[in-house]
């Protein structure tokens, strides 16, 4: 499909790149110098959070601890996001190399992927891949290994904090914050966690330059990204596109000439209605996503695609704070009453209130973000959630 | 100097030491921030979300409990969108909450009903969860109740179990709406290795977790006329149970108790003091006879370090954690089980009371001695030994039950058998206290002198260290114990279970040579109890512990085998320590327990 707007691009699966020429001349860099390409490139963390991968690193590396870890956050939950699961199909070594060079800005002797738990059958071919790469910095006379650790199928231990809780064998619940992980993430010892994705671009920045990524997109959100698009679309996959396009566009290209609304980033994110498509940004200024893009027709039912949302948070909420584990369950009673003709339509309005509540006052970003999707679809198809 | 942080909480400037938390800068300009899921005794969770407040620049509001204060931080605790996020988390509490609140045993003693009424919460606003919970009570545990449809998932009791006590009997299963604290496999609470120690129940906030409480039967007993009861009161009671009853805390209640007791209807006043100073003659008379056995016979069989026994925690712990080192133990039964054991026989005898008329209760300050009175074991005098156990809790309802002004109530004294004691049986109450009670008596025994220690105090196995080792050189010993001469007695004394067991797990490697463990389960020994009034801080305890001491330091006598009743005893009933008689009634063995 044709369309000049959207420009695809190909960094991240690119096969002009030999993963042991970039790993050899960068592991012979200063880390000064690739701290600086890292921070200049733009690039933010692109599990969906966006934190500039420079600073992770940069502060990680500024701690005196003799410990320290790089994670690469693998446990790809979200719905209506596969993208990590391509990544890791087609360009593992590129991780490895992604974490390698953080790990000699760091300082750090040992990485480790938390692997989805449902991803299970990577683990065989991703420790093959492991085997060529150790071998290969153990040629370079570089100190560093990565270990794979599988998921068990929480959503919440994609949460960085609960994902070190379940590393380190642990119920997977998140921690207070702060302390950050750059200073105390796996082991309470500095940690950089990053993304799959992430990681593969800060290894292709190492290789392209900074300047070339940052060319890309906009202000806010430089370079490309890789997304996972689903729905009612005719050709559905995994596409790499520059940052800072218009929701408009996107939809006029993998549409199917009957989107009634778009749900960007997942579950936890927001759903954007037809006559928004126009002034929404796809990128950090606008709507941001982890890579979840999710088309629906006008044959959708918005309340049984937010009824799906909540009830996968009521499940999935680790359960320990009080907003979420119990906002979560109201939620979902609520809309459900509410459709009944149980409670009048203004419970609408108390259930608002309360999405506000768990926004500002949830432990972690689970809870804080279900307001995301509930707000934006309560406020977007009020009639659809009543009638 | 510790680094000082400066911020400012609504409108004031504070100064305080770097870690510190928002929650105890706000405390030090006396602003109340509410809290339930943090407790000062443990770690922090910041998962009740109850104590948010508003920092300038960030979007979110933090949990002051967990928040860190630091240098420039601007705090709000009271705005428009505080309020509204803790309104809507205690609203959250009680929907999931079976806030059936008139028939709870916590009604009017718990801090979610306490912060409703606060915020004057007087309709639902979200529905009621409660109705599709399918909440369960396990009440099979004959001291502790666990009510699911209370809980409020703060966490609280599986911190205690875990930090504090090294047990982990209580933790957290599965996730989101089903997310609930649960014991291994969900089996009931006595099946596992829950120790009954009961510091889950003082530091729970709602009726989740309450001692299974034995009041209608103690009254029963009361108005029976043709029951005989007698009740025996342990040495911790007397320096708390003022708390429950308007007191300040570190009051000494000793004589309105026994006057309260009279009062309430039992027909004799006893003490657990009494057994606690047989204890120490018991306790210290083993002690000495496996040091003969190791030191003059070298016989190998012998167990050393002999660890105490009265903690009835403490043994359900060994039992559970180091079965192989059950033969350590003290044999003697706990001072409530001894009390029990002469009740029905001795106190029998001597006041021409038919036994099986005798209702003995006891007040402790512990959860796990209504478990302890339960043993199968604990049946000697041909009956049960103690017929109910109450928390000193317990007695305070049934003192407000009973209209009595208790702060307005006389000093009246115990009755007279089995109801005198000495300083020494009141130190029993705090941490070290049984140490200290059995040095001052077997050092005496052994050398004819008093301790080495001013005024009878030895104060290196006094206070909250969680370990306190001390050693005592024995010199100059009199002839019969001259394989004592200049023997190095080393004791060591831990308080709360996680303390335990880093003892026990010197013992199992190899690193010590204690010759006499004193081991209490709960922090700061009997007077940190489970079955204490609530709350329980570390300045509490600090408090109940000073009074104990007062209370040693004002007693005629100090040292428990120059208690005439003790005397008494062995000329009339028991002949000597370690008798026939004794080792019948006074002494018991353990068995080794699943760790699950």
């Amino acid at each position: 499909m044709p369309n000049t707007k959207l420009k695809r691009v190909d960094i991240i699966f690119s096969e002009d790149c030999v993963y042991k020429d970039v790993l050899a001349d960068n592991l012979k860099k200063s880390n000064e110098d690739i701290l600086k390409d890292i921070l200049d490139s733009g690039l933010r963390g692109r599990g969906g959070a966006g934190f500039p991968t420079g600073l992770k690193w940069k502060f990680t590396s500024q701690e005196t601890e003799e410990e320290k870890y790089v994670v690469c956050n693998a446990d790809e939950g979200e719905p209506g996001t596969f993208k990590d699961r391509e990544i890791l199909t087609r360009v593992p070594l590129k991780v490895f190399g992604g974490m390698a060079i953080c790990a000699k800005v760091i300082g750090a002797k040992h990485g480790y992927v938390y692997l989805r738990g449902e991803y299970q059958f990577l683990k065989a071919d991703l420790e093959k891949a492991l085997e060529e790469f150790h071998s290969f910095v153990k040629e370079l006379g570089f100190d560093f290994q990565i270990h794979i650790l599988m998921g068990s199928g929480a959503y919440i231990c994609g949460e960085e904090s609960a994902l070190f809780e379940s590393m380190e064998g642990k119920r997977g619940e998140p921690r207070n914050k702060p302390p950050y992980p750059t200073i105390s993430g796996f082991r309470n010892k500095p940690t950089v966690i990053n993304n799959v994705e992430t990681l593969v671009y800060a290894f292709m920045i190492c290789r392209i330059g900074a300047g070339k990524f940052h060319e890309l997109g906009t202000t806010d959100s430089r370079g490309s990204k890789v997304f996972s698009i689903s729905g009612d679309t005719p050709i559905a996959g995994i596409y790499e596109l520059e940052l800072g396009m218009s929701l408009e566009d996107f939809v006029e290209e993998f549409g199917d000439g009957d989107t009634k609304a778009v749900q960007v980033g997942g579950a936890s994110g927001f759903c954007v209605p037809r006559k928004k498509f126009k002034d929404t940004i796809i990128g950090f200024e606008g709507v941001p996503t982890g890579g979840s893009m999710m088309l629906f027709n006008s044959s959708r039912s918005m309340y049984n695609v937010l009824k799906n949302y909540v009830e996968f948070f009521e499940e999935e909420s680790c359960g320990q704070c009080t907003p979420c584990r119990v906002g979560c369950q109201q939620l979902k009673k609520g809309i459900e009453a509410i459709k009944k003709g149980e409670k009048s339509a203004h419970y609408l309005d108390t259930l608002q209130k309360l999405a506000d509540t768990m926004k500002v006052s949830s432990k972690c970003g689970l809870g804080q973000s279900v307001a995301n999707s509930f707000s934006s679809i309560v406020d977007n198809f009020r009639e659809e959630m009543i009638y | 100097m510790a680094n000082t942080v400066k911020l400012n909480i609504d409108g004031i400037d504070v100064s305080i030491e770097a870690g510190k938390t928002v929650l105890d800068a706000a405390k030090k300009l006396n602003i109340h921030i509410p809290t339930l899921c943090y407790h000062e005794d443990l770690c922090v969770a910041g998962n009740c979300r109850v104590c948010v407040v508003e920092q300038e620049g960030v979007k979110n509001l933090v949990a002051s409990c967990a928040m860190p204060a630091q240098d420039g931080m601007v705090i709000h605790t009271n705005t428009h969108k505080v309020r509204n996020a803790r309104r809507h988390v205690v609203e959250l509490l009680l929907s999931e909450h079976n806030a059936d609140c008139t028939k709870c045993y916590k009604n009017t003693r718990c801090e979610l009903q306490d912060l409703a009424g606060e915020m004057v919460i007087n309709e639902h606003m979200f529905l009621d969860l409660v109705p599709d919970k399918n909440y369960t009570i396990d009440n099979l545990s004959p001291a502790i109740i666990k009510d699911d449809s209370k809980c409020i998932r703060c966490q609280r009791c599986v911190r205690t179990c875990d930090e504090l006590q090294h047990v982990s009997a209580l933790g957290v299963a599965y996730k989101g709406e089903h997310m609930k604290i649960s014991t291994f496999f969900e089996n009931p609470m006595y099946e596992v290795v829950c120790t009954n120690c009961g510091q889950c129940v003082i530091r729970c906030p709602t009726g989740a977790l309450v001692e299974k409480n034995y009041l209608d039967n103690v009254w029963d007993a009361i108005y029976d006329e043709d029951k005989h009861v007698i009740v025996q009161t342990a040495p911790a009671t007397r320096i708390a149970l003022g708390e429950d009853l308007g007191m300040e805390a570190g009051s000494i209640v000793t004589g309105k108790m026994a006057a309260a007791l009279r009062r309430l209807g039992f027909d004799s006043v006893l003490d657990t003091d009494f057994t606690a100073d047989l204890t120490i003659m018991e306790e210290g008379t083993e002690l000495l006879t496996r040091l003969k056995r190791a030191l003059v016979d070298k016989d190998p069989t012998v167990k050393l370090p002999m660890t105490t026994s009265c903690s009835p925690g403490w043994i359900k712990f060994i039992e559970h954690m180091y079965p192989e080192y059950l033969e350590n133990v003290s044999t003697c039964k706990s001072p409530q089980q001894m009390f029990g054991a002469l009740a029905k026989t001795y106190y029998a005898e001597k006041r021409g009371i038919d036994p099986a008329k005798i209702v003995s209760v006891s007040i402790m300050p512990c959860t796990a001695k209504k478990f302890e009175a339960n043993r199968p074991e604990m049946r000697d005098s041909g009956y049960q030994d103690v017929d109910m156990g109450l928390t000193t809790r317990e007695l305070a309802v049934m003192i407000k039950q009973a209209g009595i002004d208790f702060k307005e109530l006389p000093d009246e004294k115990f009755d007279s058998l089995m109801g005198k004691s000495s300083g020494a049986a009141v130190i029993f109450g705090a941490t070290g206290g049984v140490m200290e009670a059995a040095l001052r008596t077997a050092y005496e025994i052994v050398t004819g002198r008093e301790v080495p220690f001013k005024n009878l105090n030895i104060t290196p196995v006094r206070g909250m260290e969680g370990v306190k080792e001390a050693a005592v050189k024995i010199e100059n010993v009199l002839p019969a114990w001259s394989f004592l001469e200049g023997v190095e007695l080393k004791t060591v004394v831990a308080h709360g279970l996680t303390n335990a067991n880093k003892v026990m797990q010197a013992v199992k490697n190899g690193t010590a040579d204690w010759h006499f463990i004193e081991i209490m389960a709960c922090p700061g020994g009997c007077l940190g109890g489970g079955g204490q009034p609530i709350p329980t801080t570390p300045e509490i305890r600090k408090k109940r512990a000073e009074a104990i001491y007062r209370e040693d330091a004002g007693m005629a006598i100090r040292k428990s085998h120059e208690n005439p009743e003790i005397k008494q005893i062995y000329e009339e009933f028991l002949e000597e320590p370690l008798s026939h008689k004794s080792h019948w009634l006074l002494h018991t063995h353990y068995q080794a327990r699943k760790r699950e």
